[in-house]
């Protein structure tokens, strides 16, 4: 399963893409928009998993940007925040929504679960 | 006191906020007082007022009418007496100008006569002819006065004057009350002769008792020196002196006022009887009088008793229940102050608790990954050999990281249910979020928790922000109410189709049967001292009315709590409003 990774934290995004690299998953990540985008482009992946919040642009409009460019791509959002407005956004977006910290064995459960639904 | 206080009104129960941010808009006991002492002066002056005047008025009015009625009786009774003496006056004038001298001195004659005046007018005894020295020479009557000698009396001297003669009451020779009445006659020689009767005085008696006066009245003569002429009901006998002041001289008939021996108050009519030696006198009782008066007064002031005490009455019982309706008016507006405030408060707490739960989100994320990736090296590496100490250690901050999150989580979850929205809820969770904000708090002070929840326990359309509110409210409240050691029972079951039944007992120290019946009432609270504010129950039940349903407790003192709080499994309808 090839997964794209954006988050804004670069310590956690990093770890995060070697602690699933180390699971079999093939991982790119980003720490900005504009570099998801272009990676996108280059590449073909089964599943994104984005944080809500980013500064530039929200998780929902990257969602919508990368589904431009590969329309069955998968997506879970994982944030820290939790407000009210998001998880309805989340929640209704055909997305799966997580609250960060989590543990990487529910993470992937949801990965599986994404790319199969 | 008990009893009063339970017909004392809400506002007059209740300690007033004067200051502070809720104070109440106004001192309800000082309008009540204005309302009352207002409306009380503006209606019973007016009718005190009137009640008053009309009182006097109608007093002086009987009063009046009695003296004009007494008056009238007796200006009537000195025209009958006057009327009687001069009829008898004239009947004898007619006599001695129609009959010579000749026919009178024959006793045949004059006792003829006699019969016909006896037969025409009443009251004639006697009839004697006087020559001008003063000789009776013709006498028929019952006595034998023929040839008595009358030339040295008063009234003899006084009619050669006057042409005729009315004499006073006296007894006379024949020891009976009656009077003289004589009249002269003047012959052309110059010579003059007197026909002279004695009257009998039982008509006098029979025209003063005719007189139609109430009661103690009395009706006599007296003569011009006070003394008694005629028999009297009430006052001295005959030929005794009247116990009052002999009248003055009035042509008219007068009426005094005066108070006699006894103190009693009378009113005295006198009326001085024309060409005679008599003043008529009618003595009534005031009081007795008066008596009509009284009853009416009587009727009067119970009239106004009974008006003011209607008046007073309406005016306390609806100045009561306005000023009650403005208070409570007043509470419902600080109560929804309040609940404007507490839910503004939570807000707040909650858009705090998200936004502390994202900033320590984030860096537990961080944690949780480098911890994780510590020991995917460990796990998944070769680089380091296999550590099973340091695996735990990682193991416990990965633990420890997932008990942080859940608390944020847990945080994030209550911000997030603020704000109103229907959804499917499961009371049993909802419950259970609720406890978890608690758990610390019941394991420091060893509270024991039981939750019951039964098998066939729905998911059903609610409000959860709002069930939290509720239950959060209300297991706080038990864990205030218990101390160390405490025992909570929490029991959730389905009750018949349409309804679920928490019932939440604590065996905390429970209330008097006087503050459960105010337990709901806003700003009411056993609290007070350690912070409370009174709301927490009442936005409760606020709460629970909204989403239709019920709350019923019970408590005893010193032995615990029980709150039912029975929730319908279908929202209520929402109220249609007009376009």
């Amino acid at each position: 399963m090839r997964v794209l990774l954006v988050d804004d934290e670069t310590e956690f995004v990093t770890t995060l893409a070697e602690r699933l690299s180390f699971r079999g998953f093939k991982v790119d990540y980003a720490i900005r928009t504009i570099d998801a985008l272009a990676l996108a482009e280059k590449n073909e992946y089964d599943l994104a998993v984005l944080d809500m919040k980013m500064p530039g642009t929200s998780g929902l409009e990257l969602k919508g940007l990368l589904e431009k460019i590969q329309k069955d791509m998968k997506f879970i959002f994982l944030t820290g925040h939790g407000s009210e407005a998001d998880y309805v956004a989340g929640s209704s977006a055909s997305a799966c929504y997580l609250v960060k910290p989590v543990k990487i064995e529910t993470l992937i459960a949801k990965m599986h679960e994404a790319v199969k639904a | 006191m008990s009893l009063l206080n339970h017909f004392k009104p809400a506002f007059w129960q209740k300690s007033e906020l004067s200051t502070g941010p809720f104070r109440q808009m106004f001192n309800f006991r000082r309008i009540w007082k204005i309302a009352v002492l207002a409306t009380s002066l503006v209606t019973l002056i007016p009718l005190i007022f009137i009640t008053s005047i009309d009182y006097n008025y109608t007093q002086k009015s009987i009063e009046s009418e009695n003296l004009l009625r007494t008056l009238r009786i007796g200006s009537n009774a000195r025209r009958s007496i006057s009327f009687f003496l001069s009829e008898r006056l004239s009947a004898l004038t007619f006599v001695v100008r129609e009959n010579h001298i000749e026919n009178l001195t024959r006793p045949e004659k004059l006792d003829s006569i006699l019969t016909n005046l006896r037969a025409s007018f009443n009251g004639f005894v006697d009839l004697g002819v006087i020559d001008q020295n003063g000789v009776q020479i013709n006498y028929v009557g019952p006595y034998s006065l023929e040839g008595k000698d009358y030339s040295s009396q008063e009234w003899f001297k006084e009619i050669q004057g006057r042409g005729f003669y009315i004499s006073e009451v006296f007894l006379g020779f024949r020891n009976v009350p009656h009077l003289i009445i004589a009249v002269k006659y003047t012959m052309p020689d110059g010579s003059f002769y007197v026909l002279r009767s004695a009257l009998d005085t039982t008509r006098f008696n029979e025209l003063l008792s005719g007189l139609e006066l109430s009661g103690r009245g009395d009706a006599f003569l007296i003569n011009h020196g006070g003394v008694i002429q005629t028999p009297t009901l009430y006052h001295n006998q005959v030929f005794e002196k009247i116990p009052y002041a002999v009248p003055e001289y009035s042509e008219h008939t007068e009426i005094r006022e005066e108070r006699n021996k006894a103190g009693e108050n009378l009113i005295i009519c006198s009326a001085y009887i024309p060409d005679s030696p008599y003043i008529l006198i009618i003595v009534k009782e005031k009081d007795e009088l008066m008596k009509p008066w009284r009853d009416t007064r009587f009727i009067l002031i119970g009239f106004l008793i009974i008006s003011m005490t209607v008046i007073l009455v309406v005016i306390l019982g609806f100045s009561t229940y306005m000023v009650n309706s403005m208070y409570l008016l007043d509470q419902r507006r600080l109560s929804s102050l309040h609940q404007v405030e507490y839910s503004n408060k939570l807000a707040s707490i909650g858009r705090l608790a998200a936004g502390v739960a994202h900033e320590i989100n984030n860096p537990l994320a961080i944690i949780n990954e480098k911890a994780g990736l510590i020991k995917d090296i460990f796990t998944y590496t070769d680089t380091c050999p296999q550590n099973s100490r340091i695996i735990d250690l990682i193991d416990s901050v990965l633990a420890s990281v997932e008990r942080c999150g859940k608390i944020t989580k847990r945080l994030l979850g209550f911000a997030r249910h603020i704000d109103s929205a229907i959804e499917n809820v499961q009371l049993g969770n909802i419950i259970s979020e609720v406890l978890g904000f608690l758990n610390k708090e019941a394991e420091y002070r060893n509270i024991s928790v039981n939750i019951d929840l039964a098998d066939n326990l729905p998911e059903f359309q609610s409000d959860r922000g709002k069930l939290q509110q509720i239950f959060l409210n209300i297991i706080n409240n038990a864990f205030s109410a218990m101390s160390v050691g405490g025992r909570l029972e929490i029991k959730v079951q389905r009750e018949g189709e349409n309804e679920v039944v928490a019932t939440i007992t604590d065996n905390g120290c429970g209330m008097s049967d006087t503050d459960l019946g105010k337990i709901f009432e806003p700003f009411f609270s056993t609290k007070t001292k350690i912070g409370g504010t009174g709301l927490g129950l009442s936005i409760t039940y606020g709460l629970i009315q909204e989403l239709g349903g019920k709350i019923h407790v019970t408590s005893r003192l010193g032995e615990g709590t029980t709150f039912t709080i029975t929730l319908p499994l279908q929202p209520p309808h929402p109220v249609k409003r007009d376009s």
